[in-house]
């Protein structure tokens, strides 16, 4: 029977369910999204970084880009992914150890405030320099 | 009791069909109504084609497992009074569709057996259950320190955590949460089990290191079983031995 069943197909989406509003689960969907646009990230950098072979007019030309407003807040965007990434690694961590599991949801909250916060102070030190 | 009209969205597929579908009745509710009683209420007044699972309609066979509004629960246990005006049912997922609101739980009870926790084990009648005569004995306190064996065994393998992990929902392979809390019950209390099989057994890129900690089985679980915490008991004991 249930080589039969042609449903329910099995998506490659199927994990990102957005009406669970569980902390635990937000942590993990949280976590899952900015590492996906971490590599992505990676990706575009390591591809950015051959126009150093092309010499320096190429590579002056992409830091102009690089320092206008629209990239600019593409980096505080980066930059708070990389925060919320690795608090939560840290919590993941600990979890994994068995490590506070009672407390995971707490946990997620901590992550996230402390990651808006150090974001938030990092663009005020940013646009104050 | 106040009585108000409550309009149900009810998952519905038929096999052969080409794609499901849903069909939408409306009933008239009161306050104590469950979303199980409302579903037997279609099918024995409007629609006697949909198909549904029930047995013990307090919560202690897992039988009624479904997504009610997208949330797994027991349907038996679940009032309609604390739902919306419109509710939509759907089968649990991560199982094959067998029809409407019903899975195949043949996998999902599968993966019990090889942890070597049969479905129900013997030992569970037999005195060893019980608090331990030399507690009482000594004249100590037969709640203290009992934490080991209040839980006894609370999983009524509803599957309504397998349903909600995500992890299950990409990785056909994933052991799910269910089995994996089995898997740490025979470590925990053995009785007469190898908890090293167990544990090897768990030990396995698709066991207990598949997990990625969302915790929504330990959310939707009707029964105090906790299976994201009994997963990381069996990654630090993999890990440190204790």
């Amino acid at each position: 029977m249930s080589e039969r069943n042609a449903f329910p197909k099995r998506r490659w989406t199927a994990w990102f369910a957005p009406w669970r509003r569980r902390p635990g689960y937000w942590a993990f969907v949280l976590h899952r999204v900015t590492g996906l646009g971490l590599v992505l990230y990676l990706g575009l950098h390591l591809y950015v970084l051959r126009l150093l072979l092309r010499g320096p007019e190429a590579w002056d030309a992409f830091i102009r880009l690089a320092k206008s407003p629209p990239f600019l807040a593409l980096d505080a965007v980066l930059f708070a992914g990389v925060l919320y990434h690795a608090l939560n690694g840290v919590r993941v961590t600990l979890l994994a150890l068995d490590i506070g599991v009672a407390r995971q949801r707490q946990g997620f909250w901590w992550v996230l405030g402390l990651s808006v916060a150090l974001a938030v102070a990092g663009l005020v030190a940013f646009i104050l320099r | 009791m106040a009585e108000r009209e409550v309009t149900f969205r009810v998952f519905r597929y038929k096999q052969g069909d080409p794609a499901p579908h849903y069909d939408t009745f409306t009933l008239r509710v009161d306050d104590r109504t469950t979303v199980l009683e409302a579903l037997q209420t279609i099918r024995r007044d409007l629609d006697p084609t949909l198909m549904l699972r029930h047995s013990c309609h307090h919560a202690s066979c897992g039988t009624c497992g479904m997504r009610v509004n997208g949330r797994e629960v027991l349907a038996c246990v679940t009032r309609v009074a604390d739902l919306g005006p419109k509710i939509t049912v759907e089968p649990l997922q991560n199982a094959p569709l067998v029809t409407d609101l019903v899975v195949d739980m043949g996998p999902f009870y599968a993966r019990f057996v090889q942890p070597g926790r049969p479905f129900v084990r013997a030992s569970e009648a037999l005195p060893q259950a019980e608090p331990p005569g030399w507690l009482i004995a000594e004249g100590r306190d037969p709640q203290s320190g009992l934490a080991g064996y209040e839980r006894f065994e609370n999983c009524i393998e509803c599957g309504l955590c397998t349903s909600a992990c995500p992890v299950m929902a990409s990785d056909p392979a994933y052991f799910g949460p269910a089995a994996l809390a089995a898997a740490w019950r025979v470590v925990e209390e053995p009785r007469g089990r190898d908890p090293q099989a167990a544990l090897r057994w768990a030990d396995d890129e698709h066991g207990c290191w598949r997990c990625h900690l969302a915790f929504e089985c330990s959310e939707v679980c009707p029964s105090a079983v906790d299976p994201g915490r009994q997963i990381m008991r069996l990654r630090r004991r993999l890990l440190f031995g204790r």
